[in-house]
């Protein structure tokens, strides 16, 4: 195709506290946007498909795959990716007992690992370990074998709830 | 190969009237996208066949729950999340917050949409079934004005739909009836999560003086479409629920299923799954037991 349909337009969102204005085709990928445009490279690229969860974030809230966000439903929206989280104290626990546990090896797969246990830990103070197992069972890791990673999860619940 | 955001055009109307309005200009040529988890996977793969995507997602127009003494409108934009939040779905429409919570992941779930599973008519869908064992009717919107069609009536065939280039769906609506009703679902894949069932199955069933005095059943990824049981039903109904009207409805459960070899399974394994399911089911419903699995 010689004849460009779309053209950049002007992107407004908040990420991790900060107003952003990016230039972007609204079917750019939420994800490239972070990692190319706000130099955000601690979101990462595994499947492209909304399998593997490492492109993890949270958009208003909400856990999403940035992979599958075209960054033109993202205007004006709430993101927060793993270095914004990284700055609160909930998910300063989670990543001492990713550590403690063995919960991170090859680390691709953590900062979404990280992102859906502060989602769901958000939504659930003290989960149960099927619970945990089912809030990131959208985050494939393939070096841990997972009970690391849930034990590191059920940990900083525990953390959390004695502190 | 990936697509080239370059070549796309994209509207995001602020509003349900505004949607309709730009596909009825353009009827064929905007592809509406809401949380992504279709379009985007073909998007990326290279295999999105329009060039222009009209964006759905959260208009407020489609994502309310309405309550209704007669039905629940679920909005079409209403994600898997929503419905597994829903209060009145967990009560009366257990099978549909089942399925909802058994498609794709927590991230998946919180962008993909009933409208959207519905449209993207993949015969695997996990929510399908259910919306069939319900009589579940969608209500279509265009610039022309609304309509109201029965969910069984609307996949036509494989990936085909009775869905004009200038309508949405607007919402799912569901009979207030089925309280007190045993209410099975399982889903067979290679885990829960994420994985595409190899079969799956929602069904509900009411006993009285012994007979079954109503029972639907509908499966998913043994046809070409989500089926309803209509056969298997009529084995069933006004029967006492013996060993050889078991025997008898597990085996017409088979012979109303056309399931294939594909990557994930093989017919001669679904087909003794389908079996195996309604047996289950059945057996819960003589039981009595209405928590199903």
């Amino acid at each position: 195709m010689t004849k460009r349909a779309a053209t950049k337009r002007a992107v407004i969102l908040t990420v991790n506290g900060e107003t952003k204005t990016v230039r972007a085709y609204p079917m750019e990928r939420l994800l490239d946007v972070l990692r190319e445009e706000l130099g955000l490279t601690g979101t990462k690229e595994g499947c492209g498909e909304g399998e593997c969860g490492a492109c993890s974030v949270l958009m208003d809230g909400a856990l999403v795959d940035s992979c599958l966000v075209p960054v033109g439903q993202a205007q004006g929206a709430n993101i927060v990716t793993i270095e914004g989280i990284a700055r609160n104290a909930k998910c300063r626990a989670l990543q001492e007992t990713f550590l403690e546990c063995g919960g991170a090896q090859c680390g691709i797969c953590t900062p979404g690992m990280i992102l859906a246990a502060a989602y769901l830990l958000e939504k659930k103070s003290k989960p149960t370990i099927d619970e945990i197992r089912e809030g990131l069972a959208g985050n494939l890791c393939r070096c841990t074998g997972y009970a690391q990673i849930v034990e590191a999860v059920a940990e900083a619940a525990r953390r959390s709830a004695g502190a | 190969m990936r697509s080239d955001p370059a070549d796309y055009e994209f509207a995001a109307p602020a509003s349900l009237q505004e949607a309709v309005k730009l596909l009825a200009e353009q009827p064929k040529e905007w592809l509406p996208i809401a949380g992504g988890t279709d379009v985007m996977v073909q998007y990326a793969a290279g295999t999105l066949g329009a060039r222009k995507l009209l964006s759905v997602w959260n208009l407020p127009e489609l994502r309310r729950i309405e309550v209704q003494p007669g039905e629940v409108r679920i909005g079409a934009g209403s994600t898997y999340s929503d419905l597994r939040e829903s209060e009145i779905v967990a009560r009366e429409f257990p099978l549909l917050a089942r399925a909802a919570g058994w498609t794709g992941g927590i991230a998946n779930q919180n962008r993909g949409t009933l409208g959207g599973n519905i449209v993207n008519a993949s015969p695997a869908a996990d929510s399908l079934p259910a919306l069939l064992a319900y009589g579940a009717e969608l209500i279509a919107i265009s610039a022309r004005g609304e309509r109201r069609i029965a969910y069984r009536d609307f996949h036509t065939g494989y990936k085909k739909m009775n869905l004009a280039a200038d309508e949405l769906i607007r919402a799912i609506c569901l009979p207030r009836k089925f309280v007190g009703y045993v209410s099975y679902a399982r889903k067979v894949g290679a885990r829960n999560a994420q994985a595409i069932s190899k079969v799956c199955i929602a069904a509900l069933g009411r006993v009285e003086n012994d007979a079954v005095a109503d029972v639907r059943i509908a499966l998913g990824s043994v046809a070409p479409v989500p089926i309803r049981l209509g056969e298997t039903e009529r084995v069933l109904q006004g029967r006492r629920l013996d060993a050889a009207t078991v025997a008898l409805a597990r085996k017409t459960a088979v012979s109303e299923t056309k399931p294939i070899d594909d990557i994930r399974s093989t017919a001669r394994y679904r087909a003794a799954v389908v079996s195996n399911l309604v047996g289950e089911f059945l057996e819960q419903l003589a039981g009595g037991d209405a928590g199903g699995e």
